[in-house]
């Protein structure tokens, strides 16, 4: 075979300086977790660890068997928990709408002034975690289901207002146009040319967020934020791990349910 | 222009030396000018990136001019403020190649969204449109052959079926001037002919004046009488489409066997196969 001398005669992936490079970082990378191991073992102590077995023994004996007669009370912490969960949610989606718009590139009134401040406003949501947000409302309106609502509403901002606005910046640019050629004003650009697109992911996105704050809310009694953790904060006070137990089996079995319920819902909605 | 193309009325839509240079320093359109009678349907053809789809769109302003007049009727276009930009843009029905129709909006409801320039926002948004606009929805879709698929979802119906949605949608604006973009692109041969048998038809029903990007030289030879043809963003050939012929093809796309498709000639010879270097 005669090869015309303008045809290079091998062909590499990486040139030979590419790949060098390639193999030192993942050598830097190794390195740095041998490291990394070395420093996470110096405080540990070795007989603790290796007592575990037994101690995970002895606890899981005290959490056999549940005390299924303390389910009834846990009846209305549940309920409140899930009113906490949901009440958040509807709060929470109702303020990052606003955000979102205000946050997309292709909608925001202002790309120098509003965009940054909604940017701001999901970053700081989405940083903290509803555990500090209930802390933070607690000392501030007290305990009870209200913190716990206002502390998963505001979680919630960040969380809807960056999916929706990544919903919104990827819309179908032609149907925008398309509605806007017919003379269309800005809200009505809005109310035909993009929220018919983004309904999907709208309620996709608040399904998912629900299902999330079910989770979240269980713990929040842990601050004295109302719900099931007040009451798992009061077991553990007294060591009554089998009534821990069937704490932690409604709270499963609680997800396991809104994760079904959502699972279903976005099928139905998408 | 040529003489037949006036017929002693003032023109619906006038172009002067329209311009578009973009930010990047790409210069789209240069110094466009031509008229546009009542009834009349301009087929623009040029090759891609040619500035057919920035000619059109600078024309109700969904790209913004950098020079030169856009006058439909008596209004020049280029100078207006945000709101009476809108209501002109009423007059303009606009066709687009991939139909842009709102795909989770029923037809019906993209038909009405051509009212959205006249109607207040509630309204629209409550879709409470009056009697009157219903009626003329309902018999546009009925022109348009559509009439039973009405409560269906856009996205629920084939590429032609949405293109006379769009069609349906441009002319429920009661528009002055058609603007159509390319309406064949996504469309076999056959729903390609009747699209553009379609729109040809409705246009002189209502004398409503047309301009056609189009791709496919001979499709618009067939149904339109007068071709524009556009490269790099300068007409280059202005005049009846039976003009249209290898010289003037090669003087808007370049050189090319403008005859080795043409169905009059004889076919060639097949070629011998390409030799492949073993």
């Amino acid at each position: 075979m005669s090869t015309p001398a303008h045809i290079p005669p091998v062909w590499m992936r990486r040139t030979s300086r590419q790949s060098l490079l390639l193999w030192l970082g993942w050598l830097a990378l190794v390195a740095l977790f041998v490291w990394c191991w070395q420093v996470m073992t110096q405080s540990t102590i070795w007989a603790f660890v290796l007592d575990a077995p037994d101690q995970a023994a002895d606890i899981g004996s005290r959490m056999l068997p549940p005390e299924w007669g303390y389910l009834p009370e846990l009846m209305l912490p549940l309920w409140d928990t899930l009113n906490i969960a949901t009440l958040g949610t509807v709060g929470g989606v109702i303020m990052a709408v606003p955000v979102a718009f205000l946050a997309a590139r292709n909608t925001t009134p202002s790309a120098t002034f509003l965009r940054p401040v909604a940017l701001f406003i999901i970053v700081a949501s989405r940083s903290i975690n509803s555990l500090i947000w209930a802390l933070l409302l607690v000392a501030i309106i007290g305990p009870g289901l209200l913190a716990g609502i206002i502390a998963i509403a505001l979680r919630s901002i960040g969380f809807v207002g960056k999916l929706l606005y990544e919903a919104i910046e990827e819309t179908d640019a032609r149907q925008i146009e398309a509605i806007t050629a017919t003379g269309a004003g800005p809200a009505q650009v809005l109310t035909y040319g993009i929220v018919p697109q983004i309904m999907p992911s709208f309620w996709g996105i608040s399904v998912f967020r629900w299902d999330i704050n079910i989770r979240e809310s269980t713990i929040l009694g842990l601050v004295g934020a109302g719900g099931l953790g007040l009451k798992m904060n009061a077991s553990l006070a007294v060591l009554a791990w089998d009534q821990i137990t069937v704490i932690l089996l409604l709270i499963l079995g609680t997800v396991v349910l809104s994760e079904a319920l959502s699972a279903k819902l976005r099928k139905a909605i998408i | 222009m040529p003489a037949c193309f006036q017929f002693g009325k003032t023109a619906m839509l006038r172009l002067t030396n329209l311009s578009k240079t973009y930010r990047t320093g790409d210069k789209a359109l240069n110094d466009v000018s031509f008229e546009v009678h009542k009834g009349q349907i301009i087929g623009l053809i040029g090759p891609s990136g040619a500035g057919k789809s920035t000619l059109i769109r600078c024309i109700n302003r969904l790209v913004e001019p950098t020079g030169g007049e856009v006058r439909l009727g008596e209004v020049n276009l280029v100078t207006l403020g945000k709101s009476d930009l809108r209501r002109q843009r009423r007059r303009i029905g606009m066709i687009f190649q991939e139909y842009a129709l709102v795909e989770r909006l029923s037809v019906m409801e993209n038909v009405l969204s051509g009212r959205l320039g006249y109607v207040p926002f509630w309204r629209s948004w409550l879709r409470r449109f009056e009697g009157h606009d219903i009626q003329r929805a309902y018999e546009l879709l009925d022109r348009v052959g559509l009439l039973q698929h009405a409560d269906k979802r856009a996205d629920a119906l084939s590429g032609g079926q949405r293109q006379r949605v769009g069609i349906a949608r441009a002319l429920m604006q009661d528009p002055d001037l058609l603007l159509v973009d390319e309406p064949t692109a996504s469309l076999d041969p056959k729903t390609s002919r009747q699209i553009m048998r379609l729109l040809t038809e409705i246009c002189s029903e209502r004398g409503l004046p047309a301009i056609v990007n189009i791709h496919d030289v001979p499709l618009a030879q067939h149904f339109m009488q007068r071709i524009i043809g556009l490269r790099a963003g300068t007409v280059v050939f202005d005049g009846v489409a039976e003009a249209l012929d290898e010289t003037v093809l090669t003087e808007i796309y370049g050189a090319e066997d403008w005859n080795a498709l043409r169905p009059e000639t004889p076919a060639e010879p097949a070629r011998a196969p390409v030799e492949v270097p073993a």
